[in-house]
């Protein structure tokens, strides 16, 4: 009866008796969740538009961080080294699309895969050579990142809204919104979806498939060095970020494969729910359970959706 | 076709590469276990740094111990059981004469293998603290403090600050830790002492794979509200607790931490982590002769990997106490056999005969450095004395005088700790080697 | 000129279907074994047996378990690691309750343990394809490490946290604890390794394998024909977790000597899978091939500097093999998709047939 009671009732006695606390708690699951959903529209990206899983996207962003800081390190002003790092981005994409890609057009998804883990490696090897293992610090004040806090008297108590979470909130919201209009007006964008449709399709319209993956693993660079940069000056620079990709994972199964705001919805719910759990039920179950929580819940919602919430119902022929 | 070549060509290599002899034969092998890879390089890259320089700086000033010189060489774990494992199987043939394993997982794995090959583990303030039982683990040690020691240090420390062991009493302290066997290892003693002196303990475990991603486990500490807390972390997680616990508007004065950030750690958080405070048992900075000489005979060379502006910070000199240790055994080994080429086996004699004086302590370079040392056949620990320093915005200052670990609530929990393990893993050797009395 | 298989007439249908038809197989087969078996401990020193023999075998046997649910059923899966750790958790409970029970008994049983987890975690298979398999199989995963963690009876309320291995013997010789030699652990690991693979042989060969094959290829028109999915597919997550299971528990018992629980983390599902693959999918050999590239040439990497007297720091060795390893998989995917056993088949058959071309 009791147990009962601790999780059916508890928690929202819980919830009632703080609600500063409720408040605070939603605001860092929103947080979480628009840091989870800008890792996710990396993989977004380049799944719609190329068709690959790319399970390097979180050693991208650690690259991306890497390199940022490290040209600072070196001397260079920041806003300079942050060009520098977006033209690096775009070598990289370039790099990916002739090394990687192109011999491997045609191959099944799960080959394609595998080769970016393989690239993954490489990534990891040649961060960690290039940049030292140590963690760094990421240059948000240098960067014009707003430091500080904005505290709320509300709700009985206090609520804290990081001024840099905002600031990541309005970057990818901005971010989310000008690729949602790449995608829908542009030529370009015009040019993505239809290879997301049929490469060979798209080939026979005359759409040169290696001018649109160097595209868009350009732009998932760009993502990937926002994020970075979000992350980084949240915590610090390290290789351990690296794990964190994974938990994009549940918020692709959430928000589908191939939808962008499906990107954004993913990460939210992923966050909020794992922040909620964690906090109200989680010191029940003796705490840590955000190691695997939004990964149940994504398996709880493809029980019920095999295709996730808004991803694309794939149909079997025979 | 290249790839079969190319692999055909490495495995010719590694046939060659097995089968040359190992080294010189009057050299002392000492392989160095670090991590300058991985989540947890930002505190292993310095302490690897300054176990090297120091060794290093014997080898140039000296020509090393005794006039034997010394043979490093880094193995790169990655703080992964299986590369430890990797590295110690590769450097077990070579004659080590002690291996430093810097990691918890790694110790536990090679501790039943120490006794059977021969090698002296030398886990300085880490790894298993039953091993503090030098009757029981005849080969392992854990200079100078237990985890234990160091906890029951901090409980002390909090005491202290409300004045008095009975004012404990309703207070609760948090306990944030890192969710591996490290981190844990202190939970049953915190418990032990706090239905003692009747205070609360709340557990917050962060998951290695989610330790830059602590905001859940401080918005617990925001609703627990802990009168004080203590972090058990390493590598990246250490960062982010701090950065956290300054965001979350936590009191730095009462945020203690065991003896693992380092500088770099708190440097990040900025001017909201002053007053951090952790543990420690030797001085942090570069104003000793010894450090001067690593400066002038290695760092000035272009021998060290150490970045000029971390020289002499607190994770680097505590390199060099675990260097000291391993050239005092060393020596130790050496008179104690009348032989300068010593083997594994010396160098444990030579441990549990350490006796490092204030005195001795000046001779080498560092006076005041630390406190004096000294093992014996049955304490293979030391449980000396710590103090509690505090993070200023800039360095590291001391802020206790020396407090001593509570002896009577520890011992009784190493005899019962060793005695499990010996229990759980039927056919443990009693201790055959001789006690030697020091000469 | 080497596969002269003339004069070899297979006169019975069940000859004919045999798995190695071919007399030079055959012998080629016996003589394998007989090198593992005799030639290696004898030729090879601690290093070799420790390091590479027999975490070689125990990788091997982890990725024929998930050969068989990833290359024979077609569904992926990420919770190697978190089957491979109950294999090795069942196993260290059953021995520290029946101390007396021979230990090889044990490894063997912790599987099953391991296959009941794993038809569990599989329930969600009938529902869920592809990719999204592999998001609800990472959630066995972590949920598992979690669990290895949380509950202190799996590891015996161990101060530690860890498992350590006691000391068993086997017919008088320690078999597994510090006293075991390489030699010992190798040969005992080597015995289960072959007659495991027999079996998994056989089931891919027979009935269950054409069933989970049928599956893979495409279940609607499998379930048309007349195979249940549900337990087929289960059977199939099963005996990949019972095989992953008692490797988990090898890698506990002979290799390690003590276990926490990030030992069986993500990472260790990432090498088995990239074992499976670089392997080659539906293929036991490919699992052997795979489990020796994938674990070998790191070790063969890191020896080469030393070995051609090159001074470089141990960390940048590290470095760079991580580099050369992922450039190695990217390359050998541009060169063979398929795998290290499809090259060998080819390879076999241009013997079959040299010196003519077909």
């Amino acid at each position: 009866m009791h147990f009962l009671y601790l999780v059916f009732i508890d928690p929202f006695v819980q919830m009632g008796m703080a609600p500063d606390l409720l408040a605070q708690t939603l605001w860092e699951g929103l947080v979480s969740g628009v840091l989870y959903a800008l890792i996710a529209l990396g993989f977004v990206l380049i799944y719609k538009a190329s068709g690959v899983f790319n399970f390097a996207q979180g050693i991208m962003v650690v690259f991306a961080a890497l390199t940022l800081v490290g040209l600072y390190a070196a001397g260079v002003p920041a806003l300079l080294a942050l060009a520098l790092t977006v033209a690096v981005m775009f070598v990289l994409a370039v790099a990916i699309e002739r090394l990687v890609l192109r011999p491997l057009v045609n191959r099944p998804d799960i080959i394609l895969f595998m080769a970016t883990f393989g690239l993954t490696y490489v990534l990891v090897g040649m961060g960690e050579l290039v940049f030292g293992g140590d963690t760094k610090q990421m240059i948000a004040k240098q960067l014009y990142l707003p430091s500080g806090a904005i505290d709320l008297a509300m709700l009985g108590g206090r609520v804290t809204l990081q001024k840099l979470d905002i600031a990541a909130a309005i970057i990818a919201s901005v971010m989310v919104a000008a690729l949602a209009v790449v995608f829908q007006y542009t030529r370009i964008g015009r040019a993505l979806r239809a290879v997301a449709d049929s490469h060979r399709a798209a080939l026979s319209v005359g759409i040169s498939l290696n001018q649109i993956w160097v595209i868009v693993w350009f732009a998932a660079g760009i993502v990937a060095l926002a994020t970075g940069i979000m992350w980084g000056a949240r915590s610090e620079v390290s290789f351990a970020l690296e794990v964190v990709a994974l938990k994009a994972l549940p918020v692709l199964i959430l928000g589908g494969f191939t939808s962008i705001p499906g990107a954004i919805v993913g990460g939210l719910i992923v966050g909020l729910s794992e922040k909620l759990f964690e906090l109200y039920w989680g010191p029940l179950m003796g705490g840590g359970t955000e190691a695997w929580f939004a990964y149940v819940v994504a398996l709880i919602v493809l029980l019920f959706r095999p295709h996730g919430l808004f991803g694309e119902v794939i149909i079997e022929r025979i | 076709m290249s790839l079969r070549w190319t692999s055909l060509a490495a495995c010719a290599a590694l046939m060659i590469g097995l089968a040359l002899p190992a080294f010189a034969a009057d050299q002392l092998y000492i392989p160095l276990f670090s991590y300058r890879t991985g989540p947890f390089a930002g505190s292993g890259i310095p302490i690897a740094d300054g176990m090297h320089d120091y060794l290093t700086m014997l080898n140039e000033r000296d020509g090393g111990i005794g006039g034997v010189r010394l043979a490093i060489e880094e193995c790169e774990t990655g703080y992964d059981t299986k590369k430890g494992i990797e590295c110690y199987e590769a450097v077990k043939g070579k004659n080590p004469v002690v291996v430093n394993p810097w990691s918890t997982g790694i110790t536990l794995a090679l501790i039943p293998k120490a006794a059977v090959d021969k090698v002296p583990i030398l886990s300085m303030a880490y790894g298993l603290s039953a091993s503090a039982l030098g009757n029981t683990f005849p080969w392992i040690f854990n200079p100078p403090d237990t985890y234990w020691d160091g906890l029951s240090v901090l409980v002390k420390q909090i005491a202290a600050t409300e004045g008095g062991f009975d004012k404990l009493k309703g207070k609760t302290i948090g306990f944030i830790y890192l969710d591996a066997p490290y981190g844990k290892e202190p939970i049953p003693l915190l418990q032990q002492l706090a239905a003692k002196y009747g205070f609360n303990v709340k557990l917050y475990p962060v998951a290695g794979a989610e330790m830059q991603n602590q905001s859940s486990q401080w918005l617990n500490v925001r609703r627990d509200r802990p009168n004080y807390m203590i972090m058990w972390g390493w590598g990246a997680m250490q960062p982010t607790a701090v950065k956290e616990a300054v965001k979350t508007g936590y009191p730095m004065a009462h945020f203690y931490s065991v003896w693992w950030p380092g500088e770099d750690d708190v440097r990040g958080a900025g001017p909201g982590a002053k007053g951090f405070r952790n543990l420690n048992w030797h001085g942090v900075g570069a104003n000793f002769p010894a450090l001067a000489d690593i400066r002038k005979f290695v760092v000035d060379k272009g021998m060290s990997k150490v970045p000029k502006d971390k020289f002499g910070e607190e994770l680097y000199d505590r390199g060099v106490y675990n260097s000291v240790l391993i050239t005092e055994a060393i020596r130790v080994a050496q008179k104690l056999t009348k032989t300068k080429v010593v083997t594994g086996a010396d160098v444990r004699r030579g441990l549990e005969n350490l006796d490092l004086s204030a005195a001795r302590w000046k001779e080498i370079g560092l006076p005041d450095f630390a406190n004096s040392l000294a093992l014996s056949c049955a304490d293979h620990n030391g449980h000396g004395n710590l103090f509690v320093q505090e993070w200023d915005g800039a360095k590291w200052v001391k802020v206790s005088g020396d407090l001593s670990p509570m002896n009577d609530v520890v011992e009784p929990l190493l005899a019962a700790a060793a005695s499990e393990y010996v229990g759980k893993n039927s056919g443990w050797p009693k201790r055959t080697e001789a006690c030697d009395h020091t000469s | 000129m080497f596969y002269r298989e003339v004069g070899q007439y297979r006169t019975s249908y069940r000859a004919d279907m045999a798995i190695f038809p071919i007399l030079q197989d055959r012998i080629g087969l016996l003589v394998i074994l007989a090198v593992a078996f005799v030639g290696l401990p004898l030729v090879g020193g601690s290093f070799f047996l420790d390091v590479v023999a027999t975490p070689f075998l125990i990788y091997a046997l982890a990725a024929i378990g998930l050969n068989l649910l990833t290359g024979y059923t077609g569904l992926l899966s990420l919770g190697t690691g978190g089957f491979m750790g109950i294999g090795a958790y069942a196993c260290y409970k059953l021995t520290t309750w029946f101390p007396g029970v021979d230990i090889v008994v044990w490894i063997l049983a912790g599987g099953f343990a391991a296959a009941a987890v794993g038809a569990l975690f599989g329930l969600p298979s009938l529902r869920i394809k592809g990719f999204y398999l592999l998001v609800a199989t990472l959630a066995a995963q972590f949920f598992l490490q979690w669990a290895f963690e949380r509950i202190p009876w799996l590891y015996n309320n161990n101060v530690s946290g860890t498992i350590e291995v006691p000391t068993r013997t086997l017919l008088g010789l320690p078999i597994t604890g510090a006293t075991a030699t390489p030699v010992t652990r190798y040969e005992v690991a080597l015995c289960i390794v072959v007659v495991l693979t027999w079996l998994a042989s056989n089931l891919v060969h027979g009935r269950i394998g054409r069933s989970w094959m049928a599956v893979r290829d495409m279940d609607i028109a499998a379930e048309l024909i007349g195979i249940r999915l549900l337990p087929t597919k289960l059977l199939s997550f099963a005996i990949s977790s019972y095989l992953c299971g008692v490797a988990g528990a090898m890698l506990v018992f002979l290799w390690y000597g003590s276990a926490e629980p990030s030992v069986f983390s993500i990472d260790l599902s990432f090498t088995i899978l990239f074992m499976v693959i670089i392997g080659g999918l539906g293929s036991l050999l490919g699992a052997f091939l795979g489990a020796a590239l994938i674990h070998v040439l790191p070790i063969v990497l890191r020896g080469v500097p030393p070995a051609l007297g090159i001074d470089i720091a141990s960390s940048t060795v590290e470095h760079l093999n991580l580099m050369i390893v992922g450039v190695l998989i990217i390359l050998f995917l541009v060169a063979e998709p398929f795998g290290l056993a499809r090259l060998w088949q080819t390879g076999k058959q241009k013997l079959r047939v040299w010196p003519f071309p077909y």
